[in-house]
């Protein structure tokens, strides 16, 4: 017998079969010379079982056709930005603690506006990601010039941010149209033709400062963070552990400015 | 894609019982609020940090049937037990037994909602002291406090046909 005294969390822990075998074995051994214990704790299991019991036939009917996961997965697909526009609607509406902690860093930044730099991101990935004649205006062989464009048209120096060193070129960019105003796009592919589109633009305030955050909608994530006043956001079809270290190189990049 | 499917098909049962006939008004509300979590899993799988599966479902869905339940408490709804599925009574057995099911879970319905959760997190769904802490956003010593307290208040419930639990329950309201 061990020197530590039975407890209450002990009793429910054994009830609901969660002690190691040797605590187990010492409360039984205490339930077996407490017999008004023993009648409380059989109760508590008497009741598990009745829930379980009672609750056991629904987890056995059929799944409806609208539970199936598989359409789903499917239906998401052929419409991956209806998450970003209910995250969008969410926050319009105020409503937070929705879904857990992995919402929690969405809602945090509503204020900051990095949700909607986000959005506008995705949206462009989904636009001009897929397009194989135009995807960008001006090509990477003219960069200075892309340079140039964009830097007079966002009204501050913009780095177009060099992704050689993570296995993906510069395939060029162009400005695109926000609600916030005029952005850039930058576009990379990789050897086998993956696509990462990163998004830049200045936010309302100058002195504006937000950390990056993982961001995703359907199969396009990505990270988002603002320096300076200026926001950034990287997207892509590949999993954010992939993007997280090249997002880590163009913060790093555009701060060595 | 495909090791969401694999991870997250298995648990959808459970997450019907969640709330059917437990918390929602009727079937076709608890399994729109299945659907619904369902849905932000299959767009936040990749955001899900390490951890169990099962208490990140649960997580979601308990959030999303948290702000439902205030919606419907600000619209001045009550909820009660949904008894459908009684229609076909098979034997007197089952018959008996069915109404000893009904009748704990008409008494789980007494509970304060947050006992009720923890009691059916843990002793219905298994999660862990641990997990049923993560998914209710509380610390694990309350998530015990509120066990014990859930499982005595059913017990007296249950208990409840003598006079003197009658009078205990009645000074507990």
């Amino acid at each position: 017998m061990s020197q530590r005294p039975i407890t209450e969390d002990d009793l429910h822990a054994y009830v609901d079969q969660a002690l190691e075998p040797e605590r187990r074995a010492e409360v039984a051994s205490y339930l077996d010379q407490h017999p008004d214990v023993a009648n409380r704790v059989a109760d508590f299991a008497n009741q598990r079982e009745q829930l379980r019991g009672a609750l056991a036939s629904i987890a056995d009917e059929p799944l409806p056709a609208e539970l199936n996961l598989s359409h789903i997965i499917e239906s998401r697909k052929r419409r991956p930005l209806r998450a970003w526009r209910a995250i969008a609607a969410m926050l319009l509406l105020g409503i937070g603690g929705l879904g857990g902690w992995t919402m929690r860093s969405v809602v945090q930044d509503s204020s900051n506006g990095l949700s909607a730099l986000a959005n506008e991101a995705a949206y462009t990935y989904g636009v001009y990601a897929p397009d194989r004649v135009r995807p960008v205006e001006i090509r990477a062989s003219d960069s200075a010039e892309l340079t140039q464009w964009i830097s007079n048209r966002l009204k501050q120096p913009v780095k177009v941010p060099d992704l050689s060193v993570s296995g993906y070129r510069l395939m060029g960019g162009r400005l695109v149209a926000t609600s916030h105003g005029p952005a850039a796009m930058f576009m990379y592919d990789d050897d086998r033709g993956d696509r990462l589109v990163v998004l830049t633009r200045p936010m309302s305030s100058r002195n504006q400062d937000a950390p990056m955050m993982p961001q995703s909608s359907g199969n396009v994530a990505g990270f988002a963070w603002i320096d300076d006043g200026l926001g950034y956001t990287l997207v892509g079809q590949l999993p954010t552990d992939t993007l997280r270290p090249i997002a880590n190189e163009i913060r790093k990049q555009a701060r060595s400015i | 894609m495909k090791d969401m499917l694999v991870q997250v098909e298995p648990l959808i049962p459970a997450l019907r019982r969640r709330y059917a006939r437990v918390l929602m008004r009727d079937r076709a509300a608890a399994d729109d609020l299945v659907q619904d979590c369902l849905e932000r899993a299959v767009s936040r799988w990749h955001q899900r940090r390490d951890g169990s599966v099962h208490a990140w479902l649960f997580t979601i869905l308990h959030n999303l049937a948290i702000t439902q339940f205030r919606q419907a408490t600000v619209r001045g709804r009550h909820m009660p037990i949904d008894d459908a599925g009684e229609q076909e009574l098979v034997s007197a057995a089952a018959q008996e037994q069915r109404l000893i099911y009904r009748d704990v879970l008409s008494k789980l319905a007494r509970l304060p909602e947050e006992q009720r959760a923890v009691l059916l997190l843990v002793a219905v769904e298994d999660l862990s002291y641990a997990d049923a802490a993560k998914v209710l956003g509380v610390p694990v010593g309350t998530v015990m406090s509120r066990l014990s307290r859930a499982r005595e208040r059913l017990q007296q419930e249950m208990d409840a046909v003598g006079p003197r639990n009658v009078v205990a329950l009645r000074s507990l309201k």
